[in-house]
């Protein structure tokens, strides 16, 4: 019994970097926009709280400066994105994709002077499950039950109908993408802040991409993303656990979070989940082509 | 005092003046009729009306004061509502969330704005469910919603766009009721339509645009068909059924209880039987979505079997649609731009796009880019394609002349069956016209024709017979001289099944 | 602002706004030089001084051409058909592991056994891409997805291979396989790093895959698929089995890069990150710079060879991570893509 509660409280620790970032990604792709910078832009994040928290002293008030500092820089980072595929309609796919080579280079090139450097008191982590978890369900209440969420799922799934009737689109996707980029760069403090509390380059070890791939894994519902979580971190949990207890070389649990990736969107894809996705997702809106 | 003003409206694109100096009033109260071909700058004006465009010149005035109307936003403050040609919902959310996008309350918006919903469609006659998804309603539901939108949004002018052209005969005559309704209430209405009976049955005052400027101007008592439709061509045209005497001969085309499903995995075809003879016209009626897409899909090879048979010439179809063209079955599709075309290539190579694998196109699988070139010339030339060179993409030609590229290139075999699907949707008269010469001239020569048409207007002066999609269900065929509008529009809507 | 569309783009449009975002990049990442600490011409000195004025830097740029040169052709191609294959760096490892195979186990005589490498190691990269292609084929499952995670299965992979089955019996401490014969490495330029076969077989390939898209029937098909899917559909062009030829081609390409670089320079299979240096996704800025014509490759892919020479420069003589190549990577293809639109459209100022 103890066992169990014990990998589930482990499932829920690794599991919450994962729902703060798929729940971006999903706020962004209901706004009918695909982010594939998640990677860099936790990476991004992972090193300004980190630097903030180093600068100025580590104490407990500086600590929300720095998640804030993570927030503000990959909203930073997804208004990048947002620039160029919004306003410039550029291939969403490949503008992520860029994002993550831009983050993740920025990250490891800035952060190095951070390498191997102590923070010294971990903050305590289930006030940051717990939060991601309210936030999951305040996202789900936003979406089906207000005015806000109506306008956002319009947007992405019908933008040329949100146009007539006078709602900016535009302005309501670049809020998407940013408030989605600041949920990234949430995930990345956590990492780099909370759990782990040091920088490393390249800590984040895919765990950006699973997020993407676990939006389309929970057919883009914020509830069920909570449950999509918490597999993967128990996923994760078991990982560790059995690493060093069996004779499976470690290079197999280390392609595993990858393969899991594969076999995630191989199910959804037979099972057609694709079918849930928002209609406009992807396309770039441009007035007049309806 | 008339409520909207146009003074002088003047809208260019490159090449193309769309709007000269147009000037128009409506008055409370009225419907005004606004008629013109396709190109004429109908759409323009309704675009400029609604904020899409900003005209280069001219003004527009409410009750006496310039305004300006930059954003469909703007409009909506105004008192403008546009009910859209094409219904612009949201497919997957409900009645109540399309209609509280915008104006709902912030908390729970679509819960709370049903009651009002149901007031305001009672009061003028309209029948909605608040909760119904918008993707399970019809044209004509979808219709009503865009209505109720305008209304709830306290539209005072109304801009209608085509709204018929989706519509029976019974649910346009519904719409006028409507239309009615909503005169008596002091509403302003701009009804944009090409159909002149409808015109004459429902409007106070007919505007007529040809080529962006205003080329008449009647009040109802002076306003004849004949008028309007020399207006509106420049010349007189007759009504005429196009349709010579037809040389039918064998059997070719036998489809036998055949059933197939939609994309959306629902059966879209239900037992549908029906034969074929070369050189016969069967045109296919029916609203949108009742089965029409899936038997065109099914009849070129794209779309599967699920039960029944399909027989051309004797033997079974095959389920491949370069196969079914290799057997001579030429598919002019619905949709010119996704399907039918790829509008970044060439005239030349939208050409070749059918025979490009075969001599003289190609040689083992290496092109002949100078066959493809010799062959686009004279193909340009026979079907009279307007384009500066063989080399031009696509995108950059008229509706019409893309329409004659497909032509060419679908009849080019010397087709048996031609899958014909909504020919000249969007087409001006003289490009309509080439259309249905080329198809009657292919029977002429021993082809079968499949018309799938909304135009009653089309089906009635084409074919030779007609059957009825209702439901994934085939009705007839009837012969023409048995069907008429009025009956057509009963069986599209289930009212006589 | 708002953008008008150019009903007939002047020729060299394309070339102006090319050129246009690459300055456009080159002052962004100099400001993120300046954010380093580092004097961003100071830098680009460096990177040029280092590389087209020196000897031994051109032998640089042009060994690291090669395996861009391969890889964007294929690439090229695979944009062209939106096949977005992100996996080149995973297919370039399996062609390196299949053509290792080969080479450690497989007894052959000495003069079929390069050739045998290089068939493998093509055909260890193609199939690694096909799974992709399949799963995109039959289940929908977006290709950029797997493609990529892929490369982190295919680096796990080599690293059990050369860590465990295939460790070599001198490598000790060190994770590496065995050394190849004398008979299974390239030939390489006296005195250089630059296997000249490989040079010559990614010149050639990037020539006939131009024929191929504009003089054959497959490039046909590629290019309908590409350009309008839903013609593709109505044509009978099936997109599956052009997506399958894709996918041979390019993963095939990338798995020559593989042999080349083990087989030329190595010649052993070592550790993913000596072993690649991130040509898979430097690639992709060179099939995105080539704009779908595979020919144009020979320009981009040395370009891109000397931004790699010139990252690796800063990192020896001014101690600075190789990291900067992915933020040149990022911020070049960022600004390329987001240019894209002014070759068909202008900008307006104002209303």
């Amino acid at each position: 019994m103890e066992e169990v509660l014990n990998a589930l409280a482990r499932a829920l620790s690794f599991g919450t970097p994962l729902l703060m970032a798929c729940l971006g990604a999903l706020l962004n792709e209901r706004a009918g926009v695909v982010n594939l910078g998640v990677e860099g832009m936790m990476a991004l994040g992972a090193l300004a709280g980190f630097a903030v928290a180093f600068g100025s002293g580590v104490g407990d008030g500086s600590l929300w400066l720095a998640v804030l500092a993570a927030m503000l820089v990959g909203a930073l980072a997804a208004l990048v994105h947002a620039f160029v595929t919004i306003t410039l309609q550029a291939n969403q796919f490949v503008a992520g994709l860029s994002l993550t080579m831009l983050g993740l280079g920025a990250a490891g090139l800035l952060g190095k002077r951070f390498e191997g450097q102590p923070l010294f008191n971990q903050p305590p982590e289930w006030p940051f499950t717990l939060g991601a978890i309210a936030l999951a369900l305040l996202l789900g209440f936003i979406l089906y039950g207000t005015r806000l969420g109506l306008t956002l799922r319009s947007v992405g799934e019908n933008p040329a109908a949100a146009d007539l009737l006078g709602l900016d689109v535009v302005g309501v996707r670049y809020a998407a993408v940013a408030a989605g980029g600041a949920l990234a760069g949430l995930a990345g403090a956590y990492l780099s802040l909370v759990y782990r509390p040091s920088w490393t380059d390249g800590m984040t070890a895919g765990l950006g991409w699973i997020a993407v791939a676990l939006v389309i894994f929970v057919g883009w519902s914020p509830l069920r993303a909570i449950f999509g979580a918490v597999f993967f971190g128990l996923l994760y949990y078991l990982q560790f656990r059995l690493q060093g207890q069996s004779a499976i070389p470690s290079e197999v649990f280390a392609s595993l979070p990858y393969l899991l990736v594969i076999l995630v969107l191989a199910l959804s894809g037979l099972r057609g989940q694709q079918g849930n996705a928002p209609e406009a997702l992807g396309k770039p809106y441009r007035r007049g082509e309806r | 005092m008339p409520l909207l003003q146009l003074k002088h409206i003047t809208k260019r694109f490159p090449g193309v003046l769309a709007n000269d100096r147009v000037s128009l009033e409506v008055f409370p109260g009225e419907v005004l009729a606004l008629l013109g071909e396709n190109g004429a700058g109908k759409s323009t004006l309704v675009s400029i009306l609604y904020g899409l465009y900003r005209p280069d010149e001219g003004e527009i005035l409410l009750e006496g004061q310039p305004v300006r109307i930059a954003s469909p936003g703007d409009a909506l403050k105004a008192g403008i509502g546009l009910v859209p040609q094409h219904p612009t919902l949201v497919s997957r959310h409900t009645v109540a969330e399309n209609l509280a996008l915008g104006i709902g309350t912030p908390l729970l918006p679509a819960q709370r704005i049903a009651p009002l919903i149901e007031r305001v469609a009672q009061g003028f006659g309209l029948q909605i469910d608040p909760k119904a998804p918008v993707y399970t309603l019809s044209p004509g539901e979808k219709q009503r919603v865009e209505i109720v939108r305008a209304l709830l949004r306290g539209a005072r002018v109304l801009i209608l766009d085509e709204p018929t052209s989706v519509l029976t005969p019974q649910e346009a005559e519904a719409l006028f009721r409507v239309m009615r309704e909503l005169r008596a209430a002091g509403k302003s209405l701009i009804f944009i339509s090409h159909k002149l009976e409808e015109v004459l049955a429902i409007a106070d005052r007919c505007v007529v645009l040809r080529r962006g400027q205003v080329v008449g101007h009647l009040p109802r008592a002076e306003a004849s068909q004949a008028r309007l439709a020399e207006l509106m061509v420049g010349r007189s045209v007759s009504f005429a059924r196009k349709r010579g005497a037809p040389r039918i001969g064998e059997v070719l085309l036998q489809v036998r209880d055949l059933s197939a499903r939609s994309s959306r995995d629902l059966l879209a075809l239900k037992g549908v039987s029906f034969e074929l003879r070369s050189g016969e016209v069967l045109g296919i009626a029916g609203v949108a979505g009742n089965g029409q897409s899936e038997l065109v899909e099914v009849l070129s090879g794209l779309r599967t079997i699920e039960q029944g048979t399909v027989q051309l010439a004797g033997a079974p179809l095959p389920s491949d649609p370069a196969r079914v063209f290799a057997r001579g079955v030429a598919h002019i599709p619905e949709d010119r731009i996704r399907m039918g075309t790829v509008p970044s290539m060439s005239v030349a190579e939208n050409l070749a796009l059918r025979s490009f694998d075969r001599p003289p196109l190609s040689r083992g699988f290496v092109l002949r880019p100078a066959a493809w070139l010799a062959q686009a010339q004279a193909q340009v030339q026979a079907y009279a394609v307007a384009t500066p060179s063989l080399h031009t993409p696509t995108r950059l030609l008229s509706g019409g002349n893309i329409q004659k590229v497909i032509l060419a290139r679908e009849l080019a075999g010397r087709p048996r069956l031609i899958l014909a699907v909504h020919p000249t949707y969007g087409l001006d008269i003289g490009a309509t016209e080439q259309v249905h010469r080329v198809l009657l001239e292919k029977t002429d020569q021993g082809a079968a024709v499949l018309l799938v048409s909304e135009d009653l207007e089309e089906l009635l002066s084409l074919s030779d017979r007609i059957g009825v999609l209702y439901q994934g269900r085939l009705l007839g065929p009837y012969p023409v001289e048995a069907v008429s509008r009025e009956r057509l529009g009963l069986l599209m809507t289930g009212g006589l099944a | 602002m708002r953008l008008e569309p150019l009903v007939n783009p002047p020729r060299f449009r394309v070339l102006w706004v090319t050129l246009g975002a690459l300055g456009v990049a080159f002052v962004l990442v100099g400001g993120l030089f300046a954010a380093y600490g580092l004097n961003p011409l100071e830098a680009y000195r460096a990177m040029l001084q280092g590389t087209l004025l020196d000897a031994k830097g051109w032998q640089e740029v042009l060994r690291r051409s090669i395996p861009l040169l391969l890889i964007g052709a294929g690439l090229t191609l695979a944009f062209r058909t939106q096949f977005f294959n992100i996996g080149a760096e995973g297919q370039l490892l399996l062609g390196a592991v299949w053509a290792a195979g080969v080479a450690l186990f497989l007894p052959l005589p000495p003069a079929l056994s390069l050739p045998a490498m290089l068939l493998a190691g093509a055909l260890g990269g193609a199939l690694w891409c096909l799974v992709a292609a399949w799963l995109r084929g039959r289940l929908n499952v977006n290709e950029i997805l797997t493609t990529l995670m892929l490369n982190y299965v295919a680096q796990s992979l080599v690293i059990f291979l050369i860590n465990g089955p295939w460790k070599g019996r001198d490598a000790r401490g060190y994770i590496y396989s065995d050394r190849f014969a004398e008979y299974q490495q390239l030939a390489v330029l006296p005195g250089t790093n630059v296997h000249w076969p490989t040079l010559l077989l990614g010149v050639l390939l990037a020539l006939v895959l131009q024929w191929v898209l504009s003089r054959t029937t497959l490039g046909f098909r590629m290019r309908v698929v590409g350009e309008n899917p839903g013609a593709a559909r109505y044509l009978g062009i099936s997109g599956v089995r052009v997506g399958f030829w894709i996918a041979l081609i390019t993963g095939g390409l990338a798995g020559l890069a593989g042999v080349g670089e083990i087989a030329g320079i190595h010649h052993r299979l070592i550790e993913p990150g000596q072993l690649s240096s991130g040509y898979g996704f430097t690639a992709i800025i060179v099939a995105w710079l080539a704009r779908g014509h595979p020919a144009l490759v020979l320009l981009t892919a040395p370009l891109m060879g000397l931004i790699l020479a010139g990252g690796d420069l800063l990192k020896v003589s001014l101690n600075m991570p190789f990291r900067i190549v992915d933020v040149f990577s990022g911020v070049m293809l960022l600004c390329l893509i987001g240019s894209e639109i002014l070759v068909q459209n202008r900008i307006r100022w104002g209303r």
